[in-house]
């Protein structure tokens, strides 16, 4: 019995087997390419999850029995976070030049972008459609102030705790203690959350309600979440 | 309720709800069917019309608060803005069922009014809010351009 090719001996290979092996890869890899895919869908940005349910705010006093400020100021915020993340508030504090719309958050159609005022492009105003009042023969919700946030003020994609501190940084909310109440209590836009017409599902509770949180949690040291 | 309304620089008395939209005044009572009803919903752009110089949606504008301010429509509007649009959408058939076109007219006058050079950019921004079903964007881009040319053609 021979172990080893003689010196000179040449190995013999079967070409049609090797070709026939690279013809059905060929087939294979053209069956992958083309196999069947499901067709790509939209799927809408998923909102902030609330914290609890209801339409209602729960008042400061229910507050009282938290003996530690600090948790206490904690609590009031997060509570507070339910207007703050809600989709009526944080459609119009987008990360981009974008507004985003309807419980969804998805983007605002038609494509718009924010311009050098936040009220629209000079060409494409805010006010091509929206007006001073929710028109309900269009749907189309309105204000007489109606814009969106800065971008320094922009809101989506941060957690409450990133929110809060840029809240309290007047460099990045243009706003001092009081300035922030009062565009949180106050506000006309603002309040807009509460009464923004169509089907629009409003914030929770009332601006009164939300405002009485806000003072609360400025009173008690304005505690962020982590 | 009565409103005096400024259209085309006529003045007329409109006995209607102060809540209906502008574009139902003008069609239905001042018969000035130019303006088109597209989706009501201020989504298309077809019922674009000037008022205070600015393109609004007719479906989407209250009677009451037009009573202020003049109103200019596509059988109102005028100027070499407008006469540079119509000789560009005529040379190149910009129209194809032609629907959507007195909106995109009117978003692009006050768009060269605005900017009389506009990129590709300004136009895509001023014009986004005005839909083609037929989809002669290219050719409502390419008017918009040989407009702003004539128009500089004009003054040099």
């Amino acid at each position: 019995m021979r172990w080893r090719r003689a010196s000179g001996e040449r190995r013999r290979f079967g070409c049609l087997s090797i070709l026939a092996s690279l013809v059905a890869l060929l087939v294979l890899g053209v069956a992958i390419a083309f196999r069947p895919h499901a067709l790509p869908s939209s799927q809408p940005l998923v909102a902030a999850p609330a914290r609890s349910t209801g339409s209602a705010l729960r008042p400061v006093s229910t507050f009282a029995s938290i003996a530690d400020p600090s948790m206490r100021s904690l609590a009031l915020f997060e509570e507070a976070g339910r207007v703050i993340e809600h989709p009526r508030c944080m459609n119009c504090h987008p990360r981009g030049d974008r507004p985003t719309q309807t419980a969804a958050m998805r983007p605002h159609m038609p494509w718009i972008t924010r311009g050098p005022d936040d009220a629209g492009a000079p060409t494409m105003r805010c006010a091509t459609c929206h007006r001073a009042i929710n028109f309900e023969a269009s749907g189309v919700p309105g204000n007489p102030k109606w814009k969106l946030a800065p971008i320094e003020m922009a809101w989506q994609g941060k957690t409450l705790g990133e929110i809060c501190r840029q809240l309290l940084d007047p460099a990045r909310s243009h706003l001092n203690r009081a300035e922030l109440l009062h565009h949180m209590a106050e506000d006309e836009l603002v309040g807009w959350a509460w009464h923004p017409g169509g089907n629009r599902e409003p914030a929770p509770g009332s601006q009164a309600a939300f405002g009485a949180l806000i003072t609360a949690w400025l009173e008690t040291g304005a505690a962020c979440p982590v | 309720m009565a409103y005096s309304l400024s259209v085309n620089g006529a003045t007329h008395q409109v006995d209607e709800d102060g809540q209906t939209p502008l574009l139902w005044v003008l069609r239905d009572t001042l018969k000035l069917t130019g303006t088109k009803y597209g989706c009501g919903v201020a989504q298309c752009g077809a019922c674009t019309v000037h008022v205070d110089g600015q393109p609004v949606r007719s479906c989407s504008f209250p009677l009451e608060a037009a009573s202020a301010s003049p109103i200019v429509t596509i059988e109102g509007c005028k100027g070499a803005e407008v006469e540079a649009i119509q000789n560009a959408w005529v040379a190149r058939d910009v129209p194809q069922c032609g629907f959507c076109q007195s909106g995109q007219i009117m978003s692009a006058v006050a768009l060269l009014r605005a900017i009389p050079a506009p990129s590709d950019a300004d136009i895509d921004v001023a014009m986004s809010g005005n839909i083609c079903r037929c989809a002669t964007y290219n050719r409502i881009r390419a008017g918009i351009h040989d407009a702003a040319g004539q128009l500089r053609h004009r003054q040099s």
